[in-house]
């Protein structure tokens, strides 16, 4: 694979891998969702990830924001081996999350969303919360990036599905300062919202700080976005390819091609 | 809102028997229970746990410390050690919902009946009395509870901080997070594992803590009172206050009031002369309504917001 060749879209992306999983495992029950991940992630990279509904593309994301520990496998951060045991452990080393689901709380405050898990205290151990601070903060960004919401003080029960997503995605790309992982993170979003969105993860991207994966079953949106993309598929990565030596005709080629090679496999296994 | 509404509705109502100081203070007194263990149960519900052994915990605290000094342990001491014994009565039940992943209403209502269970062995079933500072007139057992008004300004000062507590930490925050969606607060790296073991911590220590003040006002522990029949009141109250068992929403300042209120009934039934038979069927219509106006008042304002 031609992992060495410069890549033009984003001088910064070269260099020793900032996030490496290798041989990632990991089952749920009798179902084994992730046969042995090998990722590489290089600093200031924007790493697509693809593969079919279930392959199991959530999971490893869960697993590289220590939402889920893995069965077996390693991963390395910056080439230090690392294990995390929680998404705070994670986070603490600069690792931030979009997640399928989006994990806000409906009964708080857009502002309250924004900086869950990152709230602004006082008054030391007493954990007082900032509220005049965090509000204020929330106004100036979200108008910074242009999202728009009713007001920060609205319950996110009451946005739309593409504002929710919004604050997700301003949440995570406000606090990642080395990594962000973003999983379909543009999946409710009507055209004005997406192009907002990809903006805000190319100017992330450009700035050469933050290393960035993302999944999107949208081919076109992760040839704007991506350096590279990975395809996923049965618990493993199986193409890897630099975005400008392929394109979506040749990316959906190699799919069907890796199935069909599969298949063959199932069935010489089976004979 | 709605809660004071109704507070205000019954107080004018029943206004003409509560004017005299001995009745109000009655009322107080059958309330601050309630109130008291329904303050520490509204963090348990908007987690969308519930803490079945609260009552118990409010018999079983006094009875810790009243043990203690008997067998000649200085009585701050013995307040202390108890309020310590009931915080790892909380801290149980928290860990073994969490740990062991049983539902709270199954752990507490097994540490419910250990309690119980605990108070009619070690007691002999004999009446525990009497208990210490509550035949003084001195500072402390004024202040401890045979003060007309201790043990109600306790519960308000619980409250109040209480309310702090929830509504201005991270605490709090962190409280409506888990109960709200619990994965997605997993998720955002709220430690919801941690939130809930100390909310069961805390519904212990001050139900335990105004067990004690209770005790010192009454000045005797009746080994067979069940705490069942308090905590069931304790969880009317919240839902008079206007919180739901559904998790993510709740108000401390409500479960004080549907206490109070609760209380209100309970004195005022009795002072009027009508069967206090009457204050369950009263209780029970006072439940229900102050649900179903929360409910419309819940889609009054979704309404007004153009939701
Ligand atoms: N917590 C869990 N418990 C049990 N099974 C799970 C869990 N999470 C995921 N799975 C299973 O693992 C498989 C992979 O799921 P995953 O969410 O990683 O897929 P995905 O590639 O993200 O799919 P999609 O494109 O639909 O989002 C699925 O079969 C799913 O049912
Ligand atoms: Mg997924």
């Amino acid at each position: 694979m031609s992992t060495d060749v410069p890549q033009p879209t984003n001088p910064v992306a070269n260099g020793k891998p900032v996030l490496e999983a290798r041989g990632l495992t990991k089952s749920f029950g009798a179902l084994q969702v992730l046969r042995g991940i090998d990722l590489s992630l290089r600093p200031g990279e924007v790493l697509g990830l693809v593969g079919d509904n279930g392959a199991g593309k959530s999971t490893l994301v869960k697993i590289l924001c220590g939402f889920h520990s893995q069965d077996g496998g390693e991963m390395l951060l910056e080439g230090k081996q690392v294990r995390f045991n929680s998404v705070e452990a994670a986070r603490a080393h600069g690792i931030e999350t979009v997640y399928q689901d989006l994990a806000l709380i409906p009964q708080l405050t857009v502002y309250q969303n924004l900086f869950l898990g990152h709230e602004l205290t006082m008054l030391g151990p007493l954990r007082f919360l900032n509220n005049r601070q965090m509000r204020k903060l929330a106004r100036e960004y979200l108008d910074e990036i242009n999202v728009h919401v009713p007001s920060v003080d609205a319950e996110a029960e009451r946005l739309s599905g593409g504002q929710r997503q919004a604050i997700a995605v301003a949440r995570a790309v406000r606090a990642a300062n080395k990594i962000l992982l973003l999983d379909e993170p543009l999946a409710a979003m009507g055209a004005r919202e997406s192009r907002l969105i990809i903006n805000l993860v190319k100017d992330l991207a450009a700035s050469g700080r933050v290393s960035i994966i993302v999944i999107d079953h949208n081919y076109a949106h992760l040839f704007e976005l991506c350096d590279r993309v990975n395809v996923m598929q049965g618990g493993k990565i199986t193409i890897d390819r630099p975005v400008h030596e392929t394109s979506i005709e040749e990316l959906t080629e190699l799919m069907v091609s890796s199935y069909r090679r599969q298949l063959e496999q199932v069935r010489e296994g089976g004979a | 809102m709605i809660t004071i509404g109704l507070f205000v509705y019954f107080t004018i109502k029943a206004g003409s028997n509560f004017t005299d100081t001995l009745s109000l203070s009655s009322a107080a007194g059958y309330a601050g229970p309630y109130a008291a263990i329904g303050v520490g149960e509204v963090l348990l519900l908007v987690l969308a746990e519930i803490d079945l052994s609260a009552g118990q915990v409010f018999l079983f605290c006094p009875w810790v410390m009243y043990w203690l000094h008997g067998d000649g342990v200085p009585l701050l001491a013995a307040i202390l050690i108890a309020l310590l014994v009931v915080s790892a009565v909380g801290a149980i039940n928290g860990l073994i919902t969490v740990l062991l992943n049983v539902p709270s209403f199954v752990t507490t209502l097994a540490t419910n009946f250990i309690l119980y269970g605990l108070v009619l062995v070690e007691s002999n079933q004999l009446q525990g009395s009497p208990i210490p500072l509550s035949s003084g007139s001195g500072f402390w057992s004024k202040v401890m509870g045979t003060g007309t008004w201790s043990e109600i300004i306790w519960v308000a000062a619980i409250t109040i901080v209480m309310t702090v507590v929830f509504k201005r930490t991270r605490f709090g925050v962190r409280i409506i997070a888990t109960g709200g969606n619990l994965v997605g607060a997993a998720e955002a790296g709220v430690p919801i594992r941690r939130v809930k073991i100390w909310a069961f911590v805390l519904c212990s220590f001050l139900s335990g803590l105004v067990g004690i003040v209770d005790s010192v006002k009454y000045g005797t522990l009746d080994p067979g009172n069940f705490g069942v029949d308090y905590i069931l009141y304790a969880i009317g109250a919240c839902v008079i206050g206007g919180t739901a068992l559904t998790g993510g929403r709740g108000t401390l300042l409500g479960a004080f009031i549907g206490g109070i209120l609760i209380g209100i009934l309970q004195d005022g039934l009795t002072l009027i002369g009508v069967s206090t038979n009457v204050f369950f069927i009263y209780v029970g219509a006072v439940i229900i309504g102050a649900m179903a106006v929360n409910v419309q008042f819940d889609r009054l304002i979704a309404r007004s917001r153009g939701t």
